[in-house]
């Protein structure tokens, strides 16, 4: 029971650590509640869908299905978190000053909302279809007993929610002007620290070359399966062997994005 | 359309434009266990490890050494490229069954 609890824990995680940033981030909007339930509810349909036919995708392109889809999933989340972080640093101040355009914040609101909607879908996705596939081959392979298995799961599923929401507590507590400031920066490394995954999948389908592998080794020093290092991995993908093409990604990402707020930010802003 | 034509024309090619590995090495999943545990590649090669899974459910291989993790659904083969690697030892495991699905992939 133990066994299936962790592993549906650590997939649970790195989905409700997402969540739980992207809810901060668009604490002021309105409607923002009902959107998130949306992305949410769509990505469990979509993991027990992709769960499902895991073996067709898993054999498309002599056996590196997996790696484009998962790499293209990543891509997805990437250029919708970094669509919000733009979106953020144009419309931040407003938001967090409250003195804004109602009639045109409810329209733009909407469409930055479905962006969220389906960040959150994705890693949904990407987690729960693994969960899934893990789930249904304990219960078909017959190692362990139903109850012990849903109990698992809900213990896992919990303690990784539990985990999510306490990092969303923490977050609202900061103050709404710095609150932005504080989710752009994470939101900026979690899409790099995603890039740079994604870049990972297309090495290992030999898809891209990896270059220098790896290109550091801080395996002794902060491990990728310790809980500081995990953490770390899901929240600003950090890798303890991440090889050059990986890093490439991750800055070269982090950079667009960052150059994509800057041209954004209102001029009157820059002058306050 | 103009980027998800691109997109399309990428993914489909990638794999011929793909960088061909050295050597294929294949690694059976059955009871849970790999077989053979213990697995000997050239060094300072690519290596295409084909990992098949003969079991009826999903296994994750899964390396920290390496780098790498991948599902290979049950009755299923999937490949995952390593290398080229220094000379030593590499540890690799299987997620969903970590107690007895473990092994090591040997460079030299």
């Amino acid at each position: 029971m133990l066994g299936a609890a962790i592993i549906v824990f650590r997939e649970t995680l790195e989905a409700a650590l997402l969540i739980s940033v992207v809810a901060a981030a668009t604490r002021s909007l309105d409607h923002r509640t009902r959107w998130l339930g949306i992305g949410l509810a769509s990505g469990v349909i979509g993991s027990l869908v992709v769960a499902g036919c895991m073996d067709t995708i898993a054999n498309v392109a002599d056996g590196i299905g997996q790696d484009l889809f998962n790499a293209l999933v990543l891509g997805a989340a990437v250029c919708m978190l970094g669509w919000h972080n733009v979106w953020m640093a144009r419309h931040g101040a407003e938001m967090a000053s409250n003195a804004r355009d109602v009639a045109r914040s409810v329209h733009e609101g909407r469409r930055e909302l479905s962006a969220i909607a389906v960040v959150i879908a994705l890693a949904v996705l990407r987690e729960g279809s693994e969960t899934a596939l893990f789930l249904f081959g304990m219960a078909s392979g017959g190692e362990l007993a139903m109850p012990a298995i849903l109990s698992g799961g809900v213990l896992g599923l919990a303690a990784g929610a539990g985990l999510g929401y306490g990092m969303y507590r923490g977050l609202v507590r900061i103050p709404l002007r710095r609150l932005f400031s504080v989710t752009s920066v994470l939101i900026l490394l979690l899409a790099a620290g995603m890039a740079g995954q994604s870049a990972r999948f297309l090495i290992q389908a030999d898809v891209l070359p990896g270059m220098v592998t790896p290109l550091w080794d801080t395996s002794n020093i902060l491990p990728i399966n310790s809980p500081v290092g995990s953490f770390l991995h899901i929240l600003i993908g950090y890798d303890a062997r991440p090889s050059a093409t990986q890093v490439i990604f991750y800055a070269t990402v982090a950079l667009v994005i960052l150059a994509g707020m800057r041209w954004a930010r209102p001029r009157r802003v820059l002058a306050a | 359309m103009r980027i998800a034509r691109f997109l399309a024309a990428a993914v489909l090619l990638a794999p011929v434009t793909g960088f061909a590995a050295d050597t294929d090495v294949t690694i059976v999943i059955r009871d849970h266990k790999f077989e053979p545990a213990e697995v000997k590649v050239p060094a300072g090669k690519k290596v295409k490890l084909v990992i098949d899974n003969q079991d009826a459910t999903a296994e994750e291989f899964e390396s920290h050494d390496l780098n790498r993790e991948k599902v290979i659904p049950g009755k299923s083969r999937g490949s995952v490229l390593v290398g080229p690697l220094k000379p030593g030892k590499y540890a690799f495991f299987g997620e969903f069954h970590e107690a007895t699905a473990k092994g090591v992939i040997v460079a030299e």
